[in-house]
């Protein structure tokens, strides 16, 4: 906090206007804000007056500001005051900044202040000619280039008492100088030791699209990954059997169809013959053939199943009628659903209702 | 060392040219279009994956805060807002980015505000950066005649870019501060809740970010969250930008992993100490806000959030300010006091009244007019300072002090004890409590 106060009356001026290209300035910083927040703009004027009017705030220009972003004086008054970049006092042609925080210090900026002390005398006073006048601030943020000072726009960094006693000759004498740092470093590099951003291949425009490679293989990753999950969907959705065929014949090429008998030219089987076939009493086989037991789906044992696996159960690339010698169309036909329910009886004389 | 090519800021000491064309062959700008159609939750859940903290000082998590932000508009726009308002004494590597690297941040605007669905953001920048704010907007202007921002843009993504400055606060690095600036008030922080994300600028949901953070994003999603995490230690990934300042050989800005040691950020870049490794006295390694940490202790201590916090201070903006045995640690720590006397906004008492007070206190202390119970008396009012304020600016200004204490009390007691040992006509005063 510090107390800031207006400049004394008598060398307030009279008036402030916004020079014409400043009003258009006005205008476009206004339009960088929403409607109705027109008051955004504030900090951006109060500066832009304060460049017009050489360096300093006057009165007039905080009330023509507030007038013009529809405030009341107070709230652009208390901006001014707050913000320590507004000058409220005249300063000189060439105001001089200068750093006096830790970074700066320890670097030498007591040299620097003894400097400004001996050539432009109290801090907040133009110097008798009018061209300098220096204030203490605190840290400007370019700590590497310690200790600097900022002349109106510019930072002067890297000073030295022989280079700053130069800086302040040339600036006297009207003579161009050169901002930034005044020891030969181009910014803030270790000065004459970069080891770092020497490889060519950062800026020959290698590094354009290089990225994409990553991308490139998540992307396959994610379709193979992608594939995968679609067969997993579709065993899912149709999952396999437990065994290859689980003792029926319907699963494999030598399986006994109605279908592939008569593509073999064979006559389908006619409902008095399908009839007579279901008639247990008149089967030829013996009842206790293994094949004429109805097995189970799969070898998880529920009921009567056959005390030795593998046993009433083809396998793959054996003939899966069951017993030589039982014509095809008798027991491994029952297909009434009851093979798999090895205790139920079809009474086939019983109708379906 | 960090190789160049896992550097982010590949112009960060201005060797080459700063303009959109050059950016392009740096690789700024490269498919950005292609990350925004990965969507808003891949670009944050990858910024998260990432695990980058934010480089303003307080190392909250990046990804994590712009998930904060509300997926659904409820009629209100949000608002990005950019703190580059770079005021902490010993950083000056938003600078760098601003005036070389430019294309990095507004790429990195645009893609900060596709994920949170804003379609405006702001860049609060300090007002002394005359010469940064000409040059960063030159280079809006570019991606703007360029078309690679704008309300008809080639990203498909209507996004406005303003650059906004300020006039030398440096409480408005705080970022509802920030905001009150940024609506035309003075520069005085916030009551939280609510939380920007909530109530922002002008009302609105708002996250404010770092420069650096921001400028990050891109490079991060480009090259994989994985990459990025891959640097550095756990919980302390990725590269940072360390701005050496102070007693070494070669003050500089350079960006390099984190969690590399001290003794290798100074050896590797900066020449070494000045005057050899015997002579380094103190190290404050995050900015004027955290306390100091003695020649011991931080040698070869790892330069990361956790490491240095365990060592009572912490990384803040990984400003590092070297001290060797020729600084007089009680007027350095009293000049940093001051600065946060100058810089209080006079909101809250503790803060308002008490940066002065220690600030004269301190002075006297320097020059050893002051009694050894005092030191006590300092320790004390600091941590009434501590905690009891809106913004942490009070926590700032009193965890210097209270490093000097905690490291430099007999310094402190030296001083006075050869004062009291010579005859002075002025009393001693003592501080009114």
């Amino acid at each position: 906090m510090a107390v800031r106060r207006l400049a004394p009356d008598d060398i307030q001026p009279k008036s402030f206007a916004f020079s014409p290209e400043n009003e258009i300035f006005a205008q476009e910083q206004i339009a960088k804000y929403p409607p109705g927040r027109q008051a955004s703009a504030v900090i951006p004027l109060l500066w832009r007056a304060q460049e017009q009017t050489g360096g300093w705030l006057p009165r007039k220009a905080i009330e023509a500001i507030a007038v013009r972003l529809d405030m009341p004086d107070i709230r652009v008054l208390e901006v001014a005051t707050f913000y320590t970049m507004f000058n409220l006092d005249p300063v000189g042609k060439h105001f001089i900044q200068f750093c006096g925080t830790t970074p700066c210090a320890l670097r030498g900026a007591g040299e620097i202040k003894k400097i400004l002390e001996r050539r432009v005398g109290e801090q907040s006073h133009v110097s008798a000619d009018g061209n300098f006048s220096w204030l203490e601030v605190e840290c400007l943020g370019a700590c590497c280039n310690a200790p600097m000072v900022q002349i109106n726009h510019d930072y002067y960094e890297d000073l030295a008492p022989e280079n700053f006693e130069k800086l302040l000759d040339d600036l006297a004498a009207g003579r161009p100088v050169k901002p930034g740092p005044q020891s030969g470093r181009r910014s803030s590099e270790p000065a004459d030791a970069v080891k770092t951003l020497t490889d060519p291949a950062l800026y020959d425009g290698s590094v354009v699209g290089a990225w994409r490679k990553r991308f490139e293989e998540e992307a396959i990753k994610a379709v193979e990954t992608g594939e995968a999950a679609n067969a997993t969907a579709t065993a899912a959705a149709n999952p396999k059997p437990a065994k290859p065929d689980a003792g029926r014949a319907i699963g494999t090429e030598s399986a006994d169809t109605p279908a592939k008998r008569v593509k073999e030219g064979d006559a389908p089987v006619s409902a008095a013959e399908r009839k007579d076939a279901a008639d247990q009493t008149r089967a030829s086989v013996d009842q206790t053939s293994k094949g004429a037991v109805p097995t189970p789906q799969s070898d998880k044992s529920y009921g009567a199943t056959p005390s030795k696996p593998g046993s009433g159960q083809a396998t793959p690339d054996a003939p899966t009628t069951p017993v030589a010698g039982t014509p095809p169309s008798d027991a491994p036909a029952r297909r009434d659903g009851s093979e798999s329910k090895p205790d139920v009886v079809v009474d086939p004389t019983k109708k379906p209702s | 060392m960090l190789q160049d090519r896992d550097r982010i800021f590949t112009n960060l000491y201005g060797l080459q040219s700063p303009d959109l064309a050059a950016a392009k062959m740096r690789g700024n700008w490269d498919g950005t279009k292609f990350l925004l159609e990965k969507g808003r939750d891949w670009i944050i859940d990858e910024m998260k994956k990432s695990g980058l903290r934010g480089r303003g000082g307080a190392g909250f998590p990046t990804g994590m805060k712009w998930s904060f932000m509300p997926k659904q508009s409820d009629g209100r726009p949000s608002y990005l807002v950019v703190n580059a308002d770079e005021s902490e004494p010993g950083t000056c590597k938003d600078r760098e980015i601003m005036r070389h690297d430019p294309h990095l941040l507004i790429e990195g605007c645009l893609i900060a505000s596709f994920a949170m669905n804003a379609n405006a953001a702001y860049i609060y920048i300090r007002g002394e950066y005359v010469a940064e704010r000409y040059a960063l907007q030159k280079a809006i202007d570019e991606a703007y005649e360029a078309r690679l921002i704008g309300q008809d843009n080639i990203h498909g993504f209507p996004f406005e870019l303003y650059l906004h400055h300020g006039a030398g606060a440096y409480i408005c690095g705080e970022e509802t501060a920030l905001l009150e600036s940024l609506e035309g008030k003075k520069g005085m922080p916030r009551l939280k809740p609510p939380f920007p994300a909530n109530m922002g600028l002008y009302g609105c949901p708002t996250t404010v970010n770092n420069v650096e953070s921001i400028a990050v994003a891109g490079t991060i999603l480009r090259r994989g969250a994985s990459w990025f995490s891959a640097i550095g230690r756990p919980n302390n990934v990725g590269t940072k930008l360390f701005c050496v300042s102070g007693h070494v050989e070669k003050p500089c800005n350079v960006e390099e992993a984190m969690g590399l040691t001290f003794r290798e950020l100074i050896d590797t870049h900066c020449g070494g100490i000045r005057g050899g490794w015997d002579n380094l006295l103190a190290v404050i390694p995050g900015g004027s806000s955290v306390p100091c940490v003695p020649a011991h202790e931080i040698m070869d201590a790892y330069m990361d959030f956790d490491t240095l916090r365990n060592l009572k201070s912490g990384l803040g903006t990984a400003a590092v300010i070297v001290m060797d045995k020729s600084t007089d640690i009680v007027r350095a720590i009293t000049r940093i006091s001051y600065f946060y006397k100058h810089e209080s906004c006079g909101q809250c008492t503790p803060c308002r009244e008490g940066t002065g007070w220690m600030w004269r206190v301190l002075t006297r202390m320097s020059e050893g007019r002051a009694q050894r119970r005092e030191i006590d008396m300092l320790l004390e009012v600091s941590t009434q300072i501590e905690g009891h304020t809106i913004c942490a600016l009070g926590d700032a200004a009193a965890w210097p002090v209270q490093g000097l204490i905690r490291h430099f009390r007999h310094e402190i007691e030296k001083r006075i004890d050869d004062y009291a040992a010579n005859p002075h006509s002025e009393s001693v005063m003592l501080a009114a409590e």
